[in-house]
């Protein structure tokens, strides 16, 4: 390797990449045995009607997953998305509702005030040198409780707002490809999926992202200004934990303030299974996504072949530390 | 000093003989012997790489020797790990100290073996600070054993440690660079219980590399060089010239030297800058087309100063004028854009984004440039820019996509000069900039500096290679204890010009 001299680009796409990629791969085997496995065994599950439960049920999830998988690569994590996700729901319970503004204010107030609380917490963690870790553990309740505060602890309901249902569980594309029942909110899931998986890799906030994660210190002796670009990191991730808010609560046509608790382990759990790096620096959206799917096809399965609920948390914690062996095997292979 | 020199009439304590050790490509040790007698201060002096730090590995049990005899009270002893030094009462007192300090000095001193009671079930903590309040009685210094180690003072750990190798019963105390963190205050206060320990049988090996000290506390010198041993001297005797010129020896008659001298613009001019105690009133210009060596031994302070000078570490008073103009340099961003570049020695953490490729690494602080639609990075302009540059400073790479941990040390640092002189830096201080490079790509970096100089870019080597720093200099500073001790002319410097600056205290006495 050393010997060779200037080839063509791409030929030297490296033994970290590969493993990277086989990451991915390995997820995506893991998520088609997981949908055949369940396809023979459990009478109806491979109906079009539980695929589109399962599509539904993975939206917020993922959603979550690519907004913790944004933080992650950065070399840092996201406790509060979950409650972070009820508070912009409240926040757009309270814009459309109690105020009676138009839709699109609702929108744009719900992904607005997660982007703010996000770069607080970007702030906090940039500036006040507080670790991650805490400085998100403190959002999460923070966020938490100003929900119940905000919303008197009661949901607020969307019934004035009728084209609230239009951001999940209704289908526009049916209406174009008659037969194609995806809801919107899995729609949206996929887009911001897009959108995400272009921003970390073909734009500067993405290169960005990636140096924080792999090596800050030589970042910042690059003269590099990482603490403007960690509180972005973080406002991206919570601007999309406002877009999770939305679909959420348009699925259950309310705000649920109680709601919020445990989903960001659900989402850090489908970042680490799709092969996200917890020391940073590396990660991609597709596999987030894959992760996300992995879990919600256990759940779904689990539960047509008529296993106890409870179970499919076991698996889930079983599937994190396997997810993880296997990238630890792949990387020390290379 | 009563009892300096002859030691003979004893037995000695510690005897090493034809000592060899061998690294992978590297022959660490040829050959050498040192022996250490009850109740004497030896000092083993020699430049950085010399073989002192392996040498007394061996004596402590973390390294096994290839070949060479080690005898304890005269007998020939196996010493396959430290337990089994620490057994034969060898201890040693690092540089860095390693100490738990959210515990007790009491409780650091019995680590591992603390008094039991209560069926062996409970720590005896007052049999434990009663133990560690004799030692400290015995040794005359005034430590609480139930105060808290990362309370105290540098000097104060140090002597916690000292303490714990006590409690081993040490009869061999192995010290390296005992005073480096210390004030003259504490310096006095380790040499007074230096003392105390000779009294009380207790040899010492003493690792340093300042003269003042060796005369001040030691008995005999021994001298090493390039992992030979060359000469074992009486400390009060000898004059510090002749250990200076024992300690670079080699000759150097054939080398390669700097010819130029850069002009006479200034692109650089640092003045009075203090950080502490590691940068002290540190004054110096830098030239166009100059290559301004910084000597000095490990410690010195060189390192700081450029990073001082880049805006990684703040600074308590000093100003930098950049081409004449007054500049004020609070982060390392400050510093890129008035065109400083600063090459750490560590390129794996402070230089390099090794987990990604060629390319983004060398365009990494020119970004902002290969933006287009303020978002999205132009990768194929990058590209093109990478190969020009993997090109011209001749990287070795299969291509530009190729992750930069997987380049070896050379072509690694040829990727940070690359990322600077893309970014226009025309202040390119390189820190070691052949540490962990293999000799052939040594050369390639020295022409290299050349070349960026005879462009007229001012260059900083900070270099604890003598060889080095006077095969590139056209002028060198030389540092001792964060003060620049001295300026040479590169060109008719010699080692032991350099060596006898670095190894003086004072710059008065210049």
């Amino acid at each position: 390797m050393s010997d060779t001299t200037m080839g063509k680009t791409g030929t030297g796409k490296s033994a970290l990449l590969s493993a990277e990629t086989m990451q991915k791969a390995v997820a995506f085997v893991v998520l088609i045995a997981l949908i055949a496995f369940f396809s023979a065994f459990a009478a109806n599950f491979a109906t079009g009607a539980n695929m589109v439960g399962i599509m539904q049920a993975t939206a917020v999830n993922g959603v979550l997953g690519v907004a913790v998988t944004f933080v992650i690569i950065s070399g840092g994590i996201d406790l509060s998305v979950g409650t972070m996700m009820t508070l912009t729901a409240v926040m757009a319970g309270i814009i459309l509702t109690n105020m009676g503004m138009p839709l699109p204010i609702g929108i744009i107030g719900a992904i607005l005030s997660g982007a703010i609380m996000g770069a607080i917490s970007g702030a906090i963690i940039a500036k006040l040198k507080i670790p991650p870790f805490i400085a998100t553990l403190g959002m999460m309740q923070i966020a938490r409780g100003l929900a119940l505060v905000f919303s008197g602890a009661k949901p607020i309901y969307f019934n004035d707002t009728p084209n609230y249902g239009l951001l999940s569980p209704e289908s526009s594309i049916s209406k174009l490809i008659p037969g194609v029942e995806i809801p919107n909110g899995v729609m949206i899931m996929f887009i911001v999926a897009i959108i995400a998986s272009i921003v970390l890799n073909r734009t500067i906030i993405g290169r960005m992202i990636f140096a924080l994660g792999s090596n800050e210190e030589a970042a910042r002796l690059s003269g590099i200004n990482v603490d403007r670009w960690k509180i972005l990191t973080y406002a991206i991730c919570g601007g999309i934990c406002g877009i999770a808010g939305l679909i959420v609560s348009s699925r259950l046509n309310s705000a649920q303030p109680a709601l919020g608790l445990g989903y960001e382990l659900d989402a850090i759990a489908a970042a680490v299974i799709g092969g996200t790096s917890l020391a940073g620096g590396r990660g991609t959206v597709i596999g987030t996504i894959i992760g996300a799917f992995i879990m919600s096809v256990l759940t779904n399965g689990l539960r047509v072949m008529g296993v106890l609920e409870e179970w499919k948390i076991v698996v889930t914690g079983v599937i994190i530390i396997v997810a993880v062996f296997i990238d630890i095997v792949l990387r020390k292979r290379t | 000093m009563s009892d300096k020199g002859e030691p003979n009439a004893r037995r000695a304590v510690v005897e090493m003989l034809g000592i060899e050790k061998s690294f992978p490509g590297v022959r660490a040790l040829n050959g050498v012997r040192f022996d250490l007698y009850p109740g004497e201060v030896h000092a083993l002096m020699g430049e950085n790489g010399a073989g002192k730090s392996t040498l007394m590995k061996i004596l402590t049990g973390v390294y096994q020797p290839d070949a060479g005899e080690i005898r304890v009270d005269g007998a020939p002893v196996a010493l396959p790990g430290p337990n089994a030094a620490q057994a034969l009462g060898i201890s040693i007192i690092h540089q860095e100290l390693f100490l738990m300090n959210h515990l007790s000095a009491a409780q650091n001193i019995f680590i591992g073996r603390e008094p039991r009671k209560g069926f062996g079930i409970f720590v005896d903590e007052d049999q434990m600070k009663r133990d560690a309040a004799a030692i400290f009685q015995r040794m005359k210094v005034n430590i609480p054993p139930a105060a808290e180690v990362g309370h105290m003072t540098v000097a104060r750990q140090q002597l916690v440690e000292i303490a714990k190798a006590l409690s081993y019963n040490a009869r061999v105390l192995i010290m390296d660079e005992p005073t480096s963190a210390l004030n003259e205050t504490e310096v006095e206060h380790l040499f007074s219980v230096i003392d105390d320990l000779k009294a009380h049988g207790v040899g010492i090996v003493y690792i340093t590399h300042k003269m003042d000290e060796v005369k001040r506390i030691a008995d005999r010198v021994t001298v090493m060089r390039d992992g030979q041993y060359i000469d074992t001297l009486p400390a009060a005797t000898t004059p510090m010239a002749t250990i200076i010129q024992l300690m670079v020896g080699r000759e150097l008659a054939d080398q390669h030297r700097a010819t130029g001298h850069g002009t006479d613009e200034e692109m650089l001019r640092v003045t009075g800058l203090n950080r502490g105690t590691m940068i002290r009133d540190v004054s110096f210009t830098l030239r166009k087309g100059e290559i301004l060596g910084f000597a000095g031994l490990m410690g010195a302070g060189r390192t700081e100063v450029a990073r001082a000078v880049f805006g990684a570490d703040p600074i308590d008073s000093g100003t930098i004028h950049i081409h004449g103009r007054e500049r004020r340099i609070a982060t390392p961003a400050d510093a890129v854009a008035e065109g400083i570049a600063y090459l750490s020695e560590d390129r794996k953490h402070f230089g390099l984004v090794t987990g990604m490729s060629v390319r983004d690494n060398i365009t990494m602080a020119s970004w902002y440039r290969f933006i287009s639609g303020r978002l999205f990075m132009r990768d194929t302009a990058m590209d093109g820019v990478a190969k020009e540059y993997v090109e011209k400073l001749r990287v070795k790479t299969p291509s530009v996509s190729q992750i930069t941990r997987l380049l070896s040390g050379g072509n690694q640092q040829k990727v940070v000069i690359g990322k600077w002189l893309l970014r226009d830096c025309d202040i390119l201080i390189f820190d070691e900039p052949t540490r962990g490079i293999d000799v052939g790509a040594k050369a390639e970096i020295y022409r290299l500096l050349e070349e960026l100089a005879s462009q007229g870019k001012g260059i900083i080597v900070i270099s604890s290679e003598l060889p080095e720093v006077l095969r590139l200099s056209h002028r060198i500073a030389v540092m001792c204890e964060g003060r620049i001790t001295g300026e040479l002319d590169g060109r008719t410097a010699t080692q032991e010009e350099i060596m006898t600056l670095a190894t003086q205290r004072n710059a008065a006495a210049a």
